[in-house]
């Protein structure tokens, strides 16, 4: 890493008349992308799922018969408002870190009554998982605008975030990646997508700050764990099991980083 | 049944905007399920028909502007899709 960075003026000098140009086609491409979203912006599909998810925390359901009105998602029992912003963190009940996510499967097992073990292993976008998903877009969305502060004060949520922080530069798998080989530098891309440095507080409305996500061009909303379940399967790492402790710390990780970036959730994604 | 629509309509000057958001699959090919014709209308009269293919992606956003309403009035929006299943809506212009 030291020998790459000592090398870098030298390799700028001499790509010096070509970095020019290709800076200029970069930042010309981002801006169309950047425009490409605004005009999405206006008809963002996630609100559908926004409004799937605000029926569902208000219905009714499960074998209790009960809604999820008084979930308590880290600021006391049905308060929504800001709760996302300060999540993954420590829940006494539980005695673990969670995101939210696996936060709302508990809510779902302890208030409804559903099998909290079953729904994390439905697959993405099936059964009582799609619902998962819909009540993640409707929470998150009720932190709109607000910055991300989460907690550092119990020793589990430290204890998370170092480990967080060891999985994203761990490399391994066929192609010896890690999340850092994409997210571990500023002004990178991939193909024309701008690449966040998750190492730090990328900005507003990126990164962490960007998901839950309605994904235009296959037309589903995607939530972090499937985020991170997908980063994974491109680096051609084993899959990780939803609500695993390498997701939760992976979120505490990045959503630590973060701190003071604005969520724009639900965001609306290529 | 169909999940409901979000329809937002609201008047500037002379010209109302109402712009449609609809939840469905839109699935082309050996299972093709799409929606294939829409109504817009205002206090009963119609303002806007379209005949939709399977060209139109999921979860279709539709904005169209008409003039002659008032602040309040009712904007309503329905769709039929091959299948025969059909979906109504309305939202009042703010």
């Amino acid at each position: 890493m030291k020998k790459n960075l000592a090398m870098r003026p030298m390799m700028l000098a001499a790509l010096m008349s070509v970095g020019l140009s290709a800076a200029h086609a970069q930042g010309s491409a981002a801006d169309g992308i950047a425009k490409y979203r605004e005009m999405l912006q206006d008809g963002n599909p996630a609100e559908l799922f926004e409004a799937k998810g605000e029926d569902l925390w208000k219905q009714k359901r499960g074998p209790k018969n009960a809604s999820l009105e008084q979930c308590d998602l880290g600021k006391g029992p049905g308060v929504t408002k800001g709760a996302f912003v300060e999540l993954p963190r420590f829940f006494k009940d539980t005695g673990r870190v969670q995101d939210l996510e696996t936060r709302l499967i508990t809510c779902m097992e302890t208030l409804q009554g559903f099998n909290g073990e079953e729904i994390a292993k439905t697959p993405f976008r099936q059964g009582e998982m799609a619902n998962v998903t819909a009540l993640a877009t409707y929470v998150a969305t009720q932190s709109k605008g607000m910055r991300f502060k989460l907690p550092q004060g119990h020793k589990q949520e430290k204890t998370m975030y170092e480990v967080g922080k060891r999985a994203f530069f761990q490399r391994a798998g066929t192609h010896d990646f890690s999340c850092a080989s994409c997210h571990g530098e500023d002004d990178k891309r991939i193909r024309l997508q701008d690449l966040p440095n998750l190492t730090k507080n990328p900005g507003d409305g990126v990164g962490f700050a960007a998901w839950p996500a309605y994904r235009v061009s296959n037309g589903q909303m995607w939530g972090m764990q499937l985020r991170l379940n997908d980063c994974y399967r491109q680096q051609r790492f084993p899959e990780p099991k939803f609500g695993s402790d390498v997701t939760i710390a992976l979120g505490v990780y990045m959503g630590v980083n973060a701190k003071g970036a604005e969520s724009i959730v639900p965001a609306i994604k290529r | 049944m169909a999940d409901p629509m979000r329809i937002r309509a609201a008047l500037a000057g002379d010209t109302t905007t109402v712009r449609v958001l609809m939840s469905h699959p839109m699935t082309t090919g050996k299972d093709a399920h799409f929606i294939t014709d829409l109504e817009a209308t205002h206090n009963g009269k119609t303002v806007l028909k379209g005949m939709f293919s399977a060209a139109v992606s999921q979860n279709p956003f539709l904005s169209f502007q008409f003039k002659g309403a008032a602040k309040g009035d009712k904007v309503s929006v329905k769709w039929v899709d091959n299948k025969g299943q059909t979906r109504t809506d309305e939202a009042a212009i703010a």
